[in-house]
């Protein structure tokens, strides 16, 4: 299980320190697929460079920690100090952008090699990452290639090998499809889903598309303005989310064959520069009162296993099925 | 009836390597499309990526000359071998928008500069009537312009500064506005703000949409007319409402069986893992 204790993630800059996650507490049980979503801005992969480790400068863990559950070779706990250690063989990152990424001038094969076991021979090794990457659906001969020469699908899916190859405990994928088109954006995220399940490792998957984490995750974890508004079990947070942010967030995405008309959500979240009061929502929110704009809503359990950070989270306007 | 997009035996040919050792991508093959209508239409381009949607926008927009064949957009021929229309009343005719609005941009001007030419030099407009054209454009994609005037593109967010983009199309009073993804950099929770506002314009403004996207929830939800691009060839067209409740061609059922619904679960029949991993 990995536990956020009291996260709060700050960034220095010329105008002070801000805060991109402001005190997330959170426990991840092991073997699922979290989806973590919530607009340009809210912290989301903030959260994601602090769960990964990769923690240096503009950026600082302000405090709280983030506990693995598991221990280094030395027995000892691993945490967000000593997680670096543990890269790519118990906790990987498959990234955005594959282009970026990727070397453009060293040839795949080459940069699989990076990470060789001292154990094995660079044949072996070589041997080995052909046969996984046969097993991922890729042709053997894409490793002899450049990055160039690949498509942006098969690129992802060599980023998705190479993230797998050691089978690590926690893999965190931040927007893994947002460059791809919808057919190859649906075969990354089975290829996701497959390699979890054989496994059984935990994915970490951040994504704003709503219908992306309703295809793909086990559990759901809504972000706004650097906090957590609701964390909950994916069907149930579909169904019946507790937050107003949540339900709009999932009706604002048009369906083919409904006809109603569809909103986007008005407004912008708040500067995370100004002094936050009350609940962070409350300027664009329908329920909100004057009690939401002075008294801030603790993240609280409001049914097992569903957490919701709202004063209304169980008044009636909330209670109905999202439709 | 106004004939609002039509293009004949459209046709482009790209051409890769060097000159003894090239490759030749048909970019557009034969694209046939016919639009009439008496009312604005928002007509939809849908496909993957490299289906040669993107190179049928920049067709039209005279950024691409197509190999052989030609466009016309609202009676007037505006691209093809040897068609070379004025150029402000091309403009005042076609206007496009970007998918990324800070690439459409420069970081080191003003936005409002970028109306204002668009306002004396495409629209013709003098220096006071240029301002009050900025006024317009701008309220009715529900900014101001004292919100807008004297600010850089950095100041903006990516949805504002989208709307922004389209108040500039708007200045000319353009037929018809070809939008290239214009939402696919923009957050999902204000996706709709945008998509809305092209509902809006449609109606109020009476202008005519091409909307290349490969969000076909999107396209479902504001097109009359959608074609479906694969590999440079249209493969189905038609009403969109019809084309999507009941597609013809395996490729758009391909292209709807993939999208990430809300509502029902992808079905999994064939693993793409063909061995056990972890044997």
């Amino acid at each position: 299980m990995i536990r956020l204790n009291n996260v709060v993630a700050s960034y220095k800059t010329e105008r002070g320190t801000v805060n991109a996650v402001d005190g997330v507490n959170l426990e991840i049980p092991d073997g699922c697929i979290l989806g973590i979503a919530g607009e340009s801005g809210c912290g989301k992969s903030t959260l994601m460079k602090v769960i990964y480790g990769d923690i240096g400068f503009p950026l600082s863990l302000a405090s709280g920690s983030v506990d693995y559950g598991f221990t280094d070779d030395q027995g000892n706990k691993v945490t967000s100090k000593n997680i670096q250690k543990q890269w790519f063989k118990r906790i990987s990152y498959v990234p955005q952008s594959s282009m970026s990424s990727l070397n453009p001038v060293i040839r795949i094969r080459k940069q699989f090699l990076d990470f060789e076991s001292s154990s094995k021979t660079k044949a072996q090794t070589l041997q080995e990452v052909k046969s996984y990457v046969k097993k991922l659906g890729l042709p053997e001969e894409s490793i002899e290639s450049f990055p160039h020469q690949l498509s942006g699908g098969m690129r992802q899916r060599i980023m998705i090998a190479m993230a797998t190859f050691f089978q690590p405990e926690i893999i965190l994928a931040d927007e893994p499809t947002t460059a791809l088109d919808v057919v190859v954006q649906k075969s990354i995220l089975l290829l996701l889903m497959e390699l979890q399940e054989q496994m059984g490792n935990t994915i970490i998957l951040v994504s704003h598309d709503m219908g992306v984490h309703y295809q793909a995750t086990h559990k759901m974890l809504i972000m706004y303005a650097a906090k957590a508004v609701e964390y909950a079990d994916s069907p149930d947070l579909f169904t019946r989310p507790l937050h107003p942010y949540t339900r709009m967030l999932i009706n604002s995405l048009p369906t083919i064959g409904d006809d109603r008309a569809r909103e986007g959500i008005p407004g912008r979240p708040p500067s995370l520069w100004n002094k936050l009061e009350g609940c962070r929502f409350a300027d664009r929110c329908p329920l909100a009162t004057e009690r939401c704009r002075t008294e801030e809503p603790a993240f609280i359990e409001h049914r097992p296993g569903h957490f919701a950070a709202c004063h209304y989270a169980d008044s009636q306007a909330n209670l109905s099925e999202v439709v | 009836m106004a004939t609002i997009l039509k293009t004949e035996n459209l046709n482009k040919v790209y051409r890769l390597g060097s000159l003894t050792r090239s490759k030749h991508i048909q970019a557009l093959n034969n694209v046939n499309l016919n639009i009439e209508s008496d009312v604005p239409v928002i007509i939809s381009v849908v496909g993957e990526s490299g289906s040669g949607k993107t190179t049928l926008a920049k067709t039209l927009l005279r950024l691409v000359e197509p190999s052989s064949g030609k466009v016309t957009v609202y009676d007037q021929l505006v691209a093809g071998k040897g068609v070379h229309p004025p150029k402000t009343q091309f403009l005042a005719t076609v206007q496009p928008i970007f998918q990324n609005p800070f690439e459409a941009f420069s970081r080191y001007r003003t936005v409002d500069s970028y109306l204002y030419e668009t306002a004396t030099r495409v629209a013709g407009l003098s220096k006071t009537d240029a301002i009050a054209s900025m006024e317009n454009a701008l309220t009715s994609v529900g900014l101001e312009y004292k919100d807008v005037q004297g600010k850089y593109s950095n100041q903006f967010s990516g949805g504002e500064l989208q709307r922004v983009s389209i108040a500039r199309a708007l200045i000319p009073h353009p037929s018809l506005i070809v939008a290239d993804e214009p939402v696919s950099m923009i957050d999902a929770s204000r996706r709709m703000i945008i998509i809305n506002l092209f509902l809006k314009l449609k109606e109020d403004f009476k202008r005519s949409f091409l909307y290349i996207t490969h969000d076909l929830a999107t396209a479902y939800y504001i097109s009359d007319y959608i074609a479906v691009m694969n590999k440079g060839v249209v493969v189905e067209f038609g009403n969109a409402k019809e084309v999507m409740s009941n597609p013809q061609h395996s490729y758009t059922r391909l292209l709807l069986d993939s999208i990430p619904t809300t509502k029902q679960k992808w079905a999994r029949t064939k693993p793409i893992i063909t061995a056990n991993l972890t044997a």
